[in-house]
């Protein structure tokens, strides 16, 4: 029950005032730049456009900025943002095999054509703090090598070829959006997958690993991971024709997974498909496994009662803006509820005392 | 609509394109005085929704959206000119808006010369350094001698 209250007023206002302070820090300390942000924060910028579902760099360092850091608040205003903003239109489905690359990696298949570019990884780092970084200073300039002009194609293009992994057709059935419809279920693939390209990164991960320990198994390898940028091609209708506006840094995983056949299909590899806004591998690679999962209706595999299988619970959950609004807003007000849960309690024990006290 | 099979068509897709995708700063510099035009269409910031497709290959679906921001001006001569930029720069859309329109008058070859080349050329070489550090990262694989070779 929700009553209108008043009152608090000054209260707020100051608690937000301290709360400029207190984002500002040590004075003695000189101030964040939101560029700065955007440069030398960039893996949680990219996190807050994935999550907030909106691609715009500055925004999203701006929004960590004002959040203090915390990149669920930042997501809350971004989407809050994003709400006000007409939408133009919608683009043509990016190539993410025309894609150039900054990484470029695959686990099941050592030489291919294009090749193993690991691009600027954490891997194969020590995981020991830099104390060096401590210190300011620009780093030694990356190398470079001549560039060979070929191709870079899908990996999992290789295998399609003989029909050893499931075949993914090109076909131009209009997507489903989230922002526009309430969900409904069960969902189609293409909504499933909206919905987790914006899902929290943790959850995805969870997910992911829980289908790892053997909560709905799909073994999965990864085919592909590439990051790097791709075109955004447009239709502008006062043209009447198609026009790329501009260029955004993705990551995309392809996972294949084990596949004994069906009734219907024969044994072969299937797959599981990971894109995400930035460089994020992990999201990338979580998504992919939780979208392969999802799919053993579609597969005709068992449903073992698995989270990661279970699409209403997946779909219901992974937006971290709806579960942190729900789950915040029990800290507001509810004096009125509590008030009759309280009268409801002192009577069921006012009742029980008299029960008792007859009976003795 | 269709991606433009016309020599004409495509050149403009192209350096409406260049446009777009150039640094909003750069582009200033590149063009700071602008003519006389008439805004039919004051720039306005919104989103496009970027879509991909399921395994590369398959069904679209839709991704998230981006910010965007479009301009239509027409120049005393008549000539239109229209501008969708990546971003939220209403400088930027104008001046793209602008170019477009003075690429459709008889001063193209100097735009063309002063504005899309330098344009086209710094995009081209921002994208040859990420190349070539991405290819010093490359893996050259090699075998270890085994033992039944030896």
């Amino acid at each position: 029950m929700y009553v209108a209250v008043k009152g608090g007023e000054r209260a707020i206002d100051a608690a937000h005032a301290w709360l400029a302070e207190e984002r500002r820090g040590d004075p003695a300390v000189p101030e964040l730049t939101v560029a700065q942000i955007r440069e030398q924060m960039t893996l949680a910028v990219n996190r807050v456009m994935a999550e907030g579902s909106l691609y715009d760099p500055d925004l999203a360092a701006l929004a960590i900025k004002q959040a203090r850091g915390d990149l669920i608040e930042a997501v809350f205003l971004i989407r809050a943002y994003r709400t006000t903003l007409p939408r133009f239109g919608q683009s043509r489905p990016v190539d993410t095999a025309a894609m150039a690359v900054d990484r470029r990696i695959s686990a099941t298949f050592k030489d291919l054509p294009g090749g193993q570019v690991l691009g600027p990884t954490f891997d194969y780092t020590h995981r020991l703090l830099d104390f060096a970084l401590a210190a300011e200073g620009a780093p030694p300039p990356a190398p470079k090598a001549p560039v060979r002009d070929e191709p870079v194609p899908h990996v999992t293009a290789l295998l399609d070829r003989d029909g050893l992994i499931e075949d993914q057709p090109t076909d131009d059935t209009p997507a489903p959006d989230l922002t526009r419809q309430p969900l409904e279920l069960p969902a189609s693939r293409a909504l499933r997958l909206q919905a987790l390209a914006r899902a929290d990164e943790g959850f995805a991960l969870s997910l992911a690993y829980s289908t790892q320990r053997g909560y709905g198994r799909t073994h999965a390898f990864v085919g592909e991971l590439r990051i790097g940028r791709v075109a955004v091609e447009v239709d502008l209708p006062e043209l009447g024709f198609a026009v790329e506006i501009g260029e955004i840094e993705l990551t995309e995983c392809d996972t294949v997974n084990q596949f004994k056949g069906s009734k219907t299909e024969p044994p072969q590899f299937t797959r599981g498909y990971g894109l995400v806004m930035g460089q994020s591998e992990r999201k990338a690679i979580s998504m992919s496994l939780v979208d392969r999962a999802l799919r053993w209706h579609e597969l005709g595999e068992d449903f073992t009662g698995a989270p990661a299988q279970d699409e209403e619970f997946v779909l219901s959950h992974c937006d971290n803006i709806q579960a942190t609004g729900f789950l915040e807003h029990i800290k507001l007000p509810h004096y009125v509820d509590f008030q009759a849960e309280l009268e409801l309690v002192r009577r069921i024990r006012r009742e029980a005392t008299q029960i008792r006290e007859a009976a003795e | 609509m269709s991606t433009p099979s016309h020599p004409e068509t495509a050149a403009r897709r192209d350096w409406i394109s260049a446009l777009a995708k150039a640094r909003p700063e750069r582009l200033a510099a590149l063009m700071p005085d602008l003519p006389a035009h008439e805004m039919l269409r004051a720039p306005e910031i919104g989103t496009i929704m970027v879509q991909g497709r399921i395994s590369g290959t398959g069904a679209p679906f839709n991704l998230g959206e981006m910010t965007v921001t479009r301009c239509s001006v027409q120049l005393a001569g008549g000539a239109v000119g229209h501008a969708c930029v990546q971003g939220r720069d209403k400088a930027h859309a104008t001046r793209a808006a602008i170019a477009d329109a003075l690429m459709q008058t008889d001063i193209a070859p100097r735009i063309e010369a002063e504005v899309l080349t330098p344009l086209r050329a710094e995009a081209a070489s921002t994208r040859a350094t990420r190349s070539a550090k991405a290819a010093a990262t490359r893996v050259e694989f090699f075998t270890m001698l085994r033992g039944e070779d030896a």
